[in-house]
């Protein structure tokens, strides 16, 4: 039952976490220097329109007070209202992830399959010209900024060569041949950085793991350089490459952003760019609520699986 | 201990070096103002009077391209150093005390961990308002915690060295042993991690730059000359390519740097607990 | 014909030549032992030897040859691949690292099976169950299926072993195997190798830096010193005739029982310890679980006098040290030191009672700043700016036979030995009344730690200082100390003088922990 203990402990920690983000969430909308509802309204104001949208936003009441009722109305659902819009942020929310999940997916599932046999590679050859060649390439991918990444692929396969479009966005099960044709260019640009990023972390991580006694011991039964390699390192290093790959999914929630910007993907990211531009305070919320909570969410399903890979956690 | 000094890691540093004169001295540089429109001259390729060519304006990109890093450097500059003190200091003061402290102090960082820093530091400025002042506090803060944790883990580590423990038995005082045992000892992994966080700061700066909501213009910033670039991209490459490789070179150096470092300050690789979430 | 001949065998690394020209036999159904101290290449040579050294830029060159006629420096990396695991089995230090977490032990051993006899799964998995019972693995059918991480270290040993032995090898190397084990430990797995060896027919290579084991194991000795085989004999020869001033020297170095403190001033008491007790939490994945580290220990040490303080790992004994020396905080009892109480410090008196009570720990790098001069570290405690300071340190060094000129130098510039005078020297700057070592001498090689303690024992005879002196070596035990006391699992077992403790054990742990030692003398047994 050592399992069932450690995701609980995990799990606790998780949601302690979550309230320290809630209550950051929160807070964010009260630092605003100046008042938040004349400023969305703008040139729309008028002394109705100002009570209105300032009691619907329930500001109008004291902060403790505010603070419990945003943790109830989070709780079922409810984020509030769009001030650009009108629209609830939980269904502007819901419009938009799929399309930050399927290139958040696309990324990792590129990186993992760059990273993985670049990393394993380069340990295997280390100190030789391959393995120098592996991380030369991995230092410029890590030093590129994707947004400028991004620009240059438009530019070379939409603009010139004309093969893929520039911007835009097909859901996958409505259209998957036009999501696939949509998704690359974007998926390439979050996916080769996340992949550069990768490789070091898999790279060092079997260098690590090709020190440990056991591959020796391995080695001294004879066993296959082949076995060798994927039996007990690769194996062993996988676990460290795990958490790795779970904290680099949030790092790609965020990463998304710009990406989401330069190619028009109607994605969270591109949300709250939109929103931070025009001062929509209950949707930026809403959104980096939201990608905290699948921050929070990815780790702990990677800890679910990293004690089930792990027999050291499995059994005491 | 004398190896002799990888040429990379020396090649790196030169570079941040110039990146550094260049910043400072970007004013007595620049060929041509920044803002000299010159619509006649617009949309050049690299000559000899531009070596960069020039944008959309007529303006010269070489000089904006100066400048644009003279703003990335010095924000990133500014704000690493402040994140370095204060994630220093709180992760100090909680490995070495531990207790209650740590654990409220853990707690904070982990939080704010939770967050993208992109996104988080979005969502500062959407607070504060777009400018230089907000992005330079913008990204201090969300530098913070990654300092704290390698400070504190590289605090903890030394607090089990024996030596420390022989200082204890011996009465010595707090002060004496964190300013003569646990700094001095802590310093390899903060400078390795100082050289990455001022890579990934110049990143931030030009993606913040690139939607707006970093410098404004008519400062120039390499990120927003980018972003001004898209329109632009098939008709005059040198736009978004000269600020692009600028952001490049100068943020690779900083990372060679950072790994040529780490060999020598840092062979346990406490920077890397970046990676191991336990904290 | 020999299992394995070694001829010439030399090993470059760099520029540095690691081994230089040993040649060596090894002979059926016998037991070479190799003895060296550390940096002899006593491990370099046998990987080398039998195409194991994986250090890249490594030069190897001579001859060694397994049963006469498979040559194997420079053999293809497949002909190695073969002989690896198939015809010699290889045997490590660290129980803790050499199995691999994520597998089975069943799985450990039947891969070699797979690999080398083309055993089907089933045939191997039977085959494992036999080895697990050969190396006397209690339950081992429950064993085939745990991890690593479940078993204890001489129960990882004795699968390492079964592994190493699963394909009917013709030689078997074993390197330091029993090092890191306790000395109960380390003897069960000298018998079995033994009792393994005459069923199987097996020929040994052991290596260690212990004579006494090597005295128990082995039928041929070669010393190694610097990559030079120094002297090879056989192991009577050796004991009883070493032909070298080196050997001599390793040989005179060794403490062995059979040597008590002579006379025991009878002074007053110095400190008294009542039912101390200790308990702390570790923290792990699943939760903090309490360690009962100490259980109502109570002793007393006289002025002027040692304690010796007993116990194999597990025991609680560096507990009882941090509790003296407020590292840790008791759960229960009193310790005075001449009235004073040890325990509850005010934190005023705080920097007063810490000095009368000095440290020395095991890792003598480790205990040193590596960023000051040791001569700073020596006059840490001493005021700043006190006006005696640089006497005071260059009196301590020379207290403790360092020059004074050595005050300047980094922890990393000096010897093992002289860090660990560094140590005592720094220990002594507040003039304690009570010296706590704590394995100080463990990690010293069997010459510098014959000189440390030749050191300590002047300093006590000088100075009139008492020790409480910890460790898991009997024969250092009964060298150093004037009462001794033996602890297991934070419990006392047995508290009296060294005397009679050594000549007549009373509680069946001390005879065990008696028994265990190597003997004195290959053939002869100890006292029981």
């Amino acid at each position: 039952m050592t399992i069932l203990r450690f995701l609980a402990r995990r799990l606790l920690y998780s949601l302690v976490v979550l309230v320290g983000v809630l209550i950051l969430v929160f807070a964010l909308a009260h630092l605003v220097p100046g008042d938040p509802v004349r400023i969305a309204l703008g040139t729309r104001y008028t002394p109705e329109a100002y009570d209105a949208l300032r009691h619907a936003s329930g500001l109008d009441r004291p902060l403790p007070a505010q603070f419990v009722s945003y943790l109830g109305h989070a709780a079922t659902g409810n984020l509030g209202v769009s001030f650009r819009n009108g629209d609830p942020v939980a269904q502007v929310l819901a419009e938009r992830l799929p399309a930050t999940v399927s290139l958040a997916v696309v990324g990792i599932v590129l990186a993992l399959v760059v990273a993985l046999p670049a990393g394993i590679y380069a340990a295997s050859h280390e100190g030789r010209l391959s393995d120098l060649i592996v991380r030369v390439t991995s230092q410029f991918g890590v030093s590129i900024p994707d947004f400028w990444l991004g620009i240059l692929l438009i530019s070379l396969f939409s603009t010139t060569l004309g093969w893929l479009p520039t911007s835009g966005y097909r859901p996958l099960f409505d259209d998957p041949a036009g999501w696939l044709r949509h998704v690359i260019l974007p998926g390439l640009t979050v996916g080769l950085v996340a992949a550069a990023i990768m490789t070091r972390y898999v790279r060092s991580a079997v260098l690590e793991v090709s020190a440990m006694g056991y591959v020796r011991t391995a080695r001294s039964k004879g066993l296959p350089p082949r076995v060798v390699t994927l039996r007990h390192v690769v194996r062993n290093a996988l676990v460290p490459i795990l958490t790795i790959t779970g904290i680099q999914l949030a790092t790609i929630l965020g990463g998304v952003i710009v990406v989401e910007v330069v190619f028009a993907w109607p994605g969270l990211g591109r949300l709250v760019y939109l929103s931070v531009a025009a001062r929509d305070y209950p949707v930026i919320q809403g959104a980096v609520l939201l990608i905290a909570v699948l921050f929070l969410a990815v780790n702990l399903v990677v800890d679910v699986l990293y004690a089930l890979v792990d027999p050291r956690i499995r059994l005491s | 201990m004398k190896r002799p000094a990888n040429p990379v890691t020396v090649l790196s540093a030169g570079v941040v070096v110039a990146a550094v004169v260049v910043a400072v001295g970007a004013g007595w540089l620049v060929p041509y103002g920044i803002n000299d429109v010159d619509v006649p001259q617009a949309l050049r390729p690299p000559s000899g009077a531009h070596w960069f060519g020039t944008d959309e304006l007529g303006r010269d990109v070489l000089s904006r391209v100066l400048t644009g890093l003279q703003a990335s450097m010095t924000v990133a500059v500014v704000s690493v150093v402040c994140a370095a003190v204060v994630g220093t200091a709180l992760g100090v003061t909680a490995g070495y005390r531990g207790g209650w402290l740590d654990t409220v102090v853990m707690r904070v960082v982990d939080v704010m961990f939770a967050f993208p820093v992109l996104l988080l530091a979005m969502a500062i400025v959407a607070v504060l308002g777009p400018g230089l002042g907000t992005t330079i506090a913008a990204i201090s803060i969300v530098y913070v915690p990654i300092f704290a944790r390698v400070a504190r883990a590289s605090t903890l580590a030394v607090r089990e060295e024996p030596y420390v423990a022989v200082s204890r038995t011996l009465g010595t005082g707090t002060a004496y042993i964190v300013a003569r045992h646990v700094l001095p000892n802590i310093t390899g992994p903060l400078i390795v991690q100082t050289s990455l966080s001022l890579a990934f700061a110049i990143l931030s700066e030009a993606a913040l730059s690139f939607l707006g909501l970093g410098i404004q213009p008519p400062q120039p910033s390499l990120g927003r000359m980018i972003f001004d670039s898209q329109g632009f991209v098939t008709l005059a490459w040198w736009m978004p390519v000269f600020p692009g490789v600028a952001i490049v070179v100068i943020v690779l150096a900083c990372n060679l740097l950072g790994d040529g470092l780490r060999d020598v300050l840092d062979p346990k690789q406490r920077t890397m607990i970046e990676a191991r979430r336990r904290s | 014909m020999s299992v394995l001949s070694v001829d010439n065998l030399a090993v470059r690394i760099g520029r540095r030549d690691i081994v230089r020209g040993v040649s060596l036999a090894v002979e059926p159904e016998q037991t070479l032992g190799i003895v060296g101290e550390s940096g002899s290449g006593k491990s370099t040579t046998v990987l080398a030897a039998t195409g194991l050294l994986d250090a890249p830029g490594a030069v190897v060159t001579g001859s060694s040859v397994l049963a006469g006629q498979q040559e194997l420096v420079g053999a293809p990396a497949r002909t190695l691949r073969r002989v690896h695991g198939g015809r010699i089995g290889f045997v490590f230090q660290d129980p803790g690292t050499s199995l691999n977490p994520l597998l089975t032990i069943e799985r450990q051993i039947t891969e070699s099976l797979e690999t080398h006899k083309h055993l089907t799964r089933r045939h191997a998995q039977a085959r494992a169950l036999e080895l697990l019972e050969a190396v006397g693995l209690p339950d081992p059918q429950r064993r085939l299926r745990s991890y690593p991480h479940q078993l204890s270290g001489g129960q990882r040993q004795r699968v390492m072993i079964a592994i190493a032995l699963a394909c009917d090898p013709e030689l078997l190397i074993a390197d330091e195997p029993t090092t890191a084990l306790d000395v109960t430990t380390q003897a069960q797995i000298i018998a079995l190798v033994r009792e393994l060896q005459r069923e199987f027919g097996t020929a040994v290579v052991w290596i260690s830096h212990d004579l006494g084991v090597i005295g128990e194991v082995a039928d041929t000795v070669t010393v190694l010193r610097g990559g030079e085989a120094v002297e090879q004999a056989a192991v009577d020869a050796i004991f009883d005739a070493p032909e070298t001033a080196y050997t001599r020297e390793l040989l005179d170095a060794r403490p062995v029982l059979g040597h008590p403190m002579r006379e025991v001033p009878d002074t007053e008491t110095l400190l008294d310890v009542s039912e101390l007790d200790v308990r702390f939490s570790v923290s792990t994945p699943t939760g903090p679980m309490v360690v009962h580290a100490v259980k109502d220990v109570s002793f007393r040490i006289r002025r002027g006098t040692t304690l010796g303080l007993v116990g194999e790992s597990g025991s609680g004994k560096s507990t009882v040290a941090a509790a003296l020396t407020g590292l840790v905080e008791p759960d229960g009892g009193r310790a005075t030191l001449d009235g004073t109480d040890l325990l509850t410090v005010k934190r005023r008196d705080r920097k007063a009672v810490r000095r009368r009570v000095g440290l020395v720990f095991q890792d003598s790098f480790s205990s040193l700043n590596p960023r000051i001069p040791v001569g700073v570290s020596i006059a840490e405690p001493m005021p700043a700016r006190a006006p005696g300071r640089p006497a005071r340190v260059r009196e301590l060094l020379d207290s403790v036979e360092l020059p004074a000129d050595y005050a300047t130098r980094y922890p990393h510039q000096l010897s093992g030995g002289e860090r660990q005078r560094v140590n005592i020297a720094r220990a002594l700057a507040v003039q304690p009344e009570l010296l706590i070592l704590d394995e100080a001498t463990a990690s010293l090689d069997v010459s510098v730690q014959a000189k440390v303690l030749d050191l300590l024992t002047r300093l006590q005879q000088e100075r009139g200082l008492t020790y409480l002196f910890i460790g898991h070596d009997l024969a250092v035990i009964e060298r150093m100390s004037h009462d001794v006391l033996v602890l297991r699992g934070g419990e006392s077992v047995e508290y009296r003088s060294a005397a009679e403790l050594f000549a007549h054990p009373e509680h069946e742990y001390t005879r065990a922990l008696l028994a265990a030692v190597p003997p004195a003398r290959p053939g002869r047994a100890t006292m029981a």
